[in-house]
């Protein structure tokens, strides 16, 4: 198990329903400062990927550059991983799926990665639906290069030495719901039980989940006067929903009560199961969502939980109406036409 | 060998004359054009197609020049024999520039007659014939290209039954545009029999030369090498003169390579940019796809980050490059071999690359397959270098020959091999000693099949290190694996006439340079040998060639000689032996710039005297 993310839930010898064991899941040693929003993050995938019963083989691990990138060396080293180039994670990820659409992508960026360098990247990801979790560990700032501002950090937010933000921005949430992306979150990595609940929803998602994580960063912006700190984001979360997930092997797992939750199906027999807290706000409408979103950020609130979700759309390669089979392995014999085709180009051009 | 002769000194020139035609962009000239020269091709007459087009969709002036030549040659010539002006803004220019004794085809409204005296004038009254021939008056500007070829019919012997073949050819399928353009060709033809008695010495006769031949661009026959070479993943970004590559592969793709579900059997991705789309492929090759891009020397430049991510973290891919004229925008539809270094250096740090260099259609087929093949083998991003002129342009080349050979996959562990293998292998580790380490593929059912893929600096075992050792051994590795490679890319063809003066070149400057050689050899009584480069890195054979030559001239479209300059880089103990011929206003080589700048400097050089 990695060393500076959490010891696992499951005692040691205890195996999931492809028999393996949590360490199994596992990835090498966090070298991120202690204390990173991003570890916990890690350590939730590990159990989500445990508890779905994953099987790492089927998974691909894709991010781009910045400390947020770094983690996927951090979780399931059985999986390949490919830490790719700053900002371009998600041309990378279309291309594997591309080449093997059975794959389960798991993407994993930063705001500087996906807000700043990355938008354009993002914007066209979220348009092709590529069976994959996006994840950005959103802490506002760039780590490696020792905290300048992201393009999400907040209007007023002030950096560990004192300057303040003074453009608004990007909101990633809003611009995926805009975008039609169908499953929507935002979570704060302080937030165990929501983000285990949430991870497991989005990886059995078909279709791309878009994830935006607040997770803190505790070397350059956990001080006062931040507004992406463990402190501040703890004050200031308001939970949309309990999050429930229904997996596909086990329907009767969670018992719902008519009137009060939503019930979400996720594309491969699992449900995402949506208790609204508070209002009832509604996932499923685009429009209300953006101008929820929009409410909260004048309210200076940070809503977490499920921000708009529909049901699973036609992948790429199902619009693209590829064959099933991955198209890396595909044989000579149909990747290569018969000599009577190159004589009938032949007679044409002749 | 084009004579520069008037029609009255010679009598009659048979089968060997160009025909430049002017007309204004998206005026529908491109079916006249293309069916004059079908024509000429299946009277079995060697022709040659080139396109000078604007920038522009509609409206701006556009040039097709097509070489009929019974000797075969089919490079760009500098001077036309035959103009026909239909576009009247350009008209008087397009005159002004004609040589001595050119045929003048040209609407009778625009009175050439007096400024050029020395040429040989047929006024056309193609206003009033498209009027006669076409009653519909919005579609007569559609037709009325169509005129100049039943003009050039009659005044030259071009044969009516193979221009109506030929127009129904390149209008397959389309009856209308048939039955609208064939009055017309017809109509002008006999009007011009009976009203314009002939005054110059050109004519075609028939041939048999074209026996095994076809007409193809250069962008289309990469696009079938890369069908037939398995590719499967295509991303791309629209850019001149590329955009045509793609769209002939997505084409041929739709057509060739669904399943008997009618699904496809590849992907084709016009992807939001050129870095998208080199992301796309590195993405692709990493899991084991068959994949490319093509694009040009900007979309390169966008490109090169990625590129050296493709070297460093060894994933395969192949992007084609088909270079216009550059730097910055530049002239989009002109042509350059100006990427040459750009290709060989392409990203930061240290870092070579392959790149392959076809000079004709039949060899565009065959080194695009063999792209994706060397790609897989070497594990590493790979090139194919075009440019506009063989891209864009119609050439006429031998058929192609189906592929011989089962695809290469190179070096890719299984699951079953891993089981043998108890898990044990490294990513990064040179067994075989020749540099090239084993790979595996995304989805292969091992427990020890995964590895952590970086552009960081890593160790055999593919895991982060920044120790020297480490870096350095990596570098190495990389730099053995490009010397492997050396005896794996196309080695140069070269052409031996005992001479101790050699030209060196690569691509699309093969044509000219052939038949400047051909006539420094019969009208100079000079000798030269010849080395065309077909690869980068360059074999031990292009090191030979310039060894055994006193003097090696290398010729280029480039104004810094970047092809000398790579090879004086990588062999410089050959520099002292090289010097340049260029050739960078955007268009085509021609013979004759060849030969003019040979003699200057064999006159300086040759003669011992230093530059």
């Amino acid at each position: 198990m990695a060393g500076a993310t959490e010891a696992p839930e499951a005692p040691s010898n205890q195996v999931n329903r492809i028999g393996l064991q949590k360490k199994d899941y596992a990835g090498s040693k966090s070298t991120l400062c202690i204390g990173c929003g991003h570890d916990l993050i890690t350590a939730r995938l590990i159990d989500a990927a445990y508890d779905l019963s994953l099987k790492p083989e089927n998974v691909i691990k894709m991010s781009g550059i910045g400390c947020s990138s770094k983690t996927p060396a951090y979780f399931m080293s059985r999986s390949f991983s490919f830490n790719s180039v700053h900002g371009r994670m998600p041309s990378v990820a279309t291309g594997a799926s591309l080449a093997n659409r059975s794959l389960k992508i798991i993407g994993v960026s930063g705001d500087g990665d996906t807000a700043n360098i990355g938008i354009g990247q993002f914007v066209h990801l979220m348009r092709r639906n590529l069976d994959m979790v996006y994840i950005v560990e959103n802490n506002g700032v760039y780590g490696l290069t020792k905290g300048q501002f992201s393009a999400t950090a907040d209007k007023g937010s002030k950096q560990k030495y004192g300057n303040v933000n003074f453009m608004s921005p990007i909101d990633l949430c809003a611009l995926a719901v805009e975008l039609g992306c169908n499953f929507v979150a935002r979570l704060f990595a302080g937030n165990t039980k929501m983000m285990r609940q949430a991870l497991q929803a989005a990886m059995a998602f078909k279709g791309t989940a878009f994830l935006d994580i607040i997770s803190p960063c505790v070397t350059f912006n956990n001080h006062a006067g931040s507004t992406k700190s463990f402190p501040y984001v703890k004050d200031h979360e308001t939970a949309l929903q309990d999050i429930g997930f229904v997996p596909a092997y086990d329907p009767t797992y969670h018992e719902m009560a008519a009137g009060e939750e939503r019930e979400v199906k996720l594309g491969d027999g699992s449900k995402m199961t949506l208790k609204a807290l508070g209002n009832d706000y509604n996932p499923t409408d685009r429009v209300g969502a953006l101008k929820m979103l929009a409410e909260s950020r004048e309210q200076q609130k940070l809503l977490t939980g499920i921000i708009c979700v529909a049901e699973s759309q036609p992948t790429f390669p199902q619009m693209l109406n590829m064959v099933h089979e991955p198209l890396s392995t595909l044989p000579l014999s149909v990747t290569r036409p018969g000599k009577a085709v190159l004589d009938e180009v032949m007679d044409e051009l002749s | 060998m084009g004579t520069a002769a008037t029609a009255d000194a010679v009598g009659t020139i048979v089968n060997d004359f160009s025909i430049h035609v002017a007309t204004a962009n998206g005026s529908g000239s491109q079916t006249s054009n293309m069916v004059l020269l079908r024509a000429l091709f299946q009277m079995g007459v060697p022709v040659s197609g080139k396109n000078l087009f604007p920038s522009n969709i509609q409206g701006l002036p556009t040039w097709f020049t097509i070489r009929a030549s019974k000797d075969g040659w089919i490079a760009r010539k500098e001077e036309s024999d035959v103009i026909v002006c239909m576009n009247a803004e350009t008209a008087e220019e397009d005159v002004a520039t004609a040589r001595k004794g050119a045929v003048l085809i040209y609407d009778d409204s625009l009175r050439l007659q007096e400024k050029r005296p020395d040429c040989v004038h047929y006024p056309v009254p193609f206003k009033k014939l498209i009027a006669e021939c076409c009653p519909d008056l919005k579609l007569r500007k559609l037709v009325i290209n169509m005129l100049y070829v039943g003009v050039c019919s009659a005044l030259f012997g071009i044969d009516m039954g193979e221009l109506k073949s030929a127009l129904g050819k390149q209008l397959a399928g389309k009856q209308k545009a048939i039955d609208l353009n064939l009055p017309a060709l017809e109509y002008s033809a006999n009007w011009t029999k009976e009203h314009l008695p002939k005054k110059d010495a050109f004519r075609v006769e028939r041939m048999n030369a074209n026996e095994g031949k076809i007409i193809i661009e250069g962008n289309a026959a990469t696009a079938l090498g890369l069908m037939f070479g398995g590719v499967t993943v295509v991303t791309w970004y629209p850019i001149t003169p590329s955009s045509s590559l793609c769209e002939y592969l997505d084409e041929y793709l739709n057509r060739f390579r669904l399943d008997k579900d009618g699904k496809r059997t590849f992907a084709v991705v016009q992807a939001e940019d050129e870095i998208s789309a080199v992301g796309m492929l590195a993405g692709a090759g990493w899991a084991g796809a068959r994949c490319f891009t093509s694009t040009s020397g900007p979309g390169i430049s966008l490109m090169n980050e990625i590129i050296g991510l493709g070297y460093f973290a060894e994933i395969p891919f192949v992007i084609c490059d088909v270079a216009r004229t550059g730097p910055s925008t530049g002239l989009p539809t002109r042509t350059m071999q100006g990427d040459i270094y750009s290709l060989m250096y392409a990203s930061h740090g240290d870092t070579k690359h392959i790149v392959l260099i076809p000079s004709e259609p039949k060899e565009s087929f065959e080194l695009a397959q063999e792209a994706l093949d060397i790609a897989e083998e070497f594990q590493t991003p790979v090139f194919l270098m075009l440019d506009l002129d063989l891209g864009m342009n119609y050439w006429m080349a031998k058929r192609f020959d189906y592929p011989a050979a089962p695809i290469h996959r190179g070096k890719v562990l299984t699951k079953e091999q891993l089981q043998e293998m108890g898990g044990k292998w490294g990513r990064y580790q040179d067994v075989d000693g020749d540099g090239v380490p084993y790979r595996t593929i995304p989805g292969t059912e091992h427990p020890a099949a995964a590895y952590f893929t970086r552009g960081t600096g890593h160790t055999a075992q593919a895991t982060y290190s920044e120790k020297p050792e480490h870096w350095k051994s990596n570098m190495d590795r990389l730099a053995k694996k490009f010397e492997s490679a050396k005896k794996r890319v196309p080695k140069p063809v070269v052409t031996s006439d005992g001479s101790k003066v050699g030209l060196l070149f690569c691509g699309t400057t093969t044509e000219a340079i052939n038949e400047a050689v051909h006539e420094l050899k019969h009208k100079h009584k000079v000798k030269v040998d010849l080395c065309r480069v077909r690869a980068f890195p360059f074999t031990s054979e292009v090191e030979d060639f310039v060894d055994h030559h006193e003097r090696v001239y290398v010729v280029e479209l480039n104004r810094d000689g970047q092809l000398r300059m790579a090879l004086s880089a990588e062999v410089p103990r050959l520099a002292h032996k090289l010097r340049s011929i260029l050739h960078y206003d955007g268009m085509p080589l021609s013979a004759g710039a060849v030969v003019k700048q040979f003699r200057e400097l064999e006159g300086a050089w040759g003669k011992g005297t230093p530059e």
